[in-house]
């Protein structure tokens, strides 16, 4: 199963220089690993282990998490608007599933 | 203290909270109002409440078009954020053609029937979940408006009889809790008025969108009470009756509770 | 009509029906083992950073968390890293924010998963290889009412 959608909200324009918050939600289960089901079966982890933004190329932010980050992790950080070009969102799963999104920063003098 | 001043005074703050109860302040206080700063910001936030990726899911299905009849939601109905503005603070409902109560779930699994040939969702399905909440959040800030009069009157009537009858194991109404000790501390949590402004709701405990419905399962079994199934005649009527003590209160769906 | 008393007392059977598998949790000296590994053993000072965290939280599942270090955010001077440590979830080490100059400012958001009442430890990795850290305390509270399914 592909990761499903993600809501990623930024500002679509930014002057120069500005530093522009960004913020990222993505659904998943984060599932433990401590959990059992209906039926006492454990029910195996399986979390998002890896978030990564790129700007234009170049690598601007990254996030390590574990089941201690909240189901559905929201993730909230900053970029000081360069030039303009195309963020690049990955969320990586510990099953090796990938979810991608792309937004592009107008940047104006 | 002695015993008997005890129970006296207990006896007086019975009838003066039963007292508060009959002269409830209108409209009553959302549920948000009794959580902390963080969840409320979190709560109006869109970029930060996980609600809105059901949201987000619902627009798509909205605009998704289904094989045969070829129909989309927005097909007959156009731009949701303008077609269904104000549409969630009137239901639950009677349908004019039927008689019967729907409530949103039941309107839209209705309209798939009839003008998508398609079968019902499941109650509770990420799918009813999200076309449910895309539909409430055009409401969002909204005051709730329901009819509760004419063809709406016995199944209004239904609901007040639920809410105040003592029920399961530990003997309580949802008046008990709701209306009496609504703003009080139990554990660790607030009593609200129970008025399900914001449904379908991201609670934090469930780690995801759940419906009223599953959350009025969860009151029956606090009290070990029957619990009865979700859109059923049971739970759909005191929906109503919730809605028409909501009267006023605004839309905060997808809203975030504990 | 029940007191106030027996409906929490009521409540509280509810709620312990429903008990959680036991586990192993982190203990502070798991906390401070994991705390040693990343900074290389290299001494942690207090200051600069703040961690920001409800006092008490309504429900551990999800805990509104944010760091802000003070730092110019510079080529010469900015956060490499900041982790999030804990002394009472089943792992200490919750995450790590990677930042970048590219950043502008230091300040990081996300929702953490509390197992318990704890204190809460932000540490932040300077480029110039110095560890940073603030500490709070959260009262983790359990809602009243605790859904078997």
């Amino acid at each position: 199963m592909a990761l499903a959608a993600a809501r990623v909200s930024m500002p679509a324009e930014a002057r120069a220089g500005e530093v522009v918050e960004i913020k990222a939600l993505m659904r998943h289960p984060m599932e433990t690993g401590y959990q059992v089901d209906a039926m006492g079966e454990s029910i195996p982890r399986h979390i998002i282990e890896r978030f990564t933004v790129s700007y234009d190329g170049e690598r601007i932010f990254g996030m390590d998490l574990t089941q201690g980050v909240a189901a559905n992790p929201f993730i909230a950080f900053t970029t000081r608007a360069t030039r303009s070009g195309e963020l690049v969102f990955t969320w990586e799963d510990d099953r090796g599933e990938l979810s991608e999104v792309r937004k592009t920063l107008t940047v104006v003098p | 203290m002695t015993a008997r001043r005890r129970r006296l005074s207990s006896c007086m703050l019975s009838f003066l909270i039963a007292l508060a109860g009959s002269v409830e302040a209108e409209p009553l206080a959302s549920g948000s109002t009794f959580l902390s700063e963080a969840v409320r910001a979190q709560q109006a936030d869109e970029a930060a409440n996980p609600g809105m990726l059901w949201v987000d899911e619902g627009a798509e299905l909205w605009a998704q078009t289904v094989a045969e009849p070829g129909q989309s939601c927005a097909a007959c109905h156009g731009e949701a954020s303008d077609t269904m503005r104000g549409v969630a603070t009137r239901y639950p409902a009677v349908d004019a053609v039927s008689g019967a109560l729907l409530n949103l779930e039941g309107r839209i699994n209705t309209c798939r029937r009839e003008h998508q040939a398609l079968p019902p969702l499941a109650y509770e399905s990420d799918e009813l979940l999200s076309l449910t909440a895309f539909v409430a959040y055009q409401s969002r800030g909204l005051a709730m408006q329901v009819e509760t009069t004419g063809a709406a009157a016995p199944f209004h009537a239904a609901g007040r009889a639920f809410f105040h009858r003592r029920q399961g194991q530990l003997n309580l109404s949802c008046a008990h809790c709701h209306v009496r000790h609504a703003g009080r501390r139990m554990r660790g949590d607030i009593i609200s008025h129970g008025l399900g402004n914001g449904y379908p709701i991201y609670r934090l405990e469930w780690q995801t969108l759940g419906s009223l419905h599953r959350r009025l399962r969860l009151c029956s079994a606090s009290v070990r009470a029957v619990q009865f199934a979700s859109g059923g005649p049971e739970y759909l009527a005191l929906e109503l009756y919730l809605a028409g003590r909501a009267r006023d209160v605004a839309i905060e769906t997808p809203a975030i509770r504990r | 009509m029940p007191t106030r008393r027996q409906i929490i007392a009521a409540a509280g059977v509810a709620g312990s029906m429903l008990a959680l598998p036991r586990l192993a949790t982190a203990t502070p000296q798991m906390h401070d083992d994991a705390l040693s590994a990343l900074s290389g053993g290299a001494p942690i000072n207090d200051g600069r950073v703040e961690l920001i965290i409800p006092g008490v939280a309504e429900n551990g599942l999800s805990v509104f968390t944010t760091v802000a270090v003070e730092s110019p955010m510079t080529e010469a001077d900015h956060v490499r890293a900041i982790h999030i440590l804990s002394e009472q979830n089943p792992i200490a080490h919750l995450l790590t924010w990677h930042l970048s100059p590219r950043a502008g400012i230091a300040r990081v958001s996300t929702n953490i998963r509390l197992a318990a009442s704890q204190e809460v430890t932000a540490l932040a990795e300077m480029s110039d290889g110095t560890f940073w850290r603030d500490r709070r305390h959260v009262v983790v509270t359990i809602a009243a009412c605790i859904d078997g399914g």
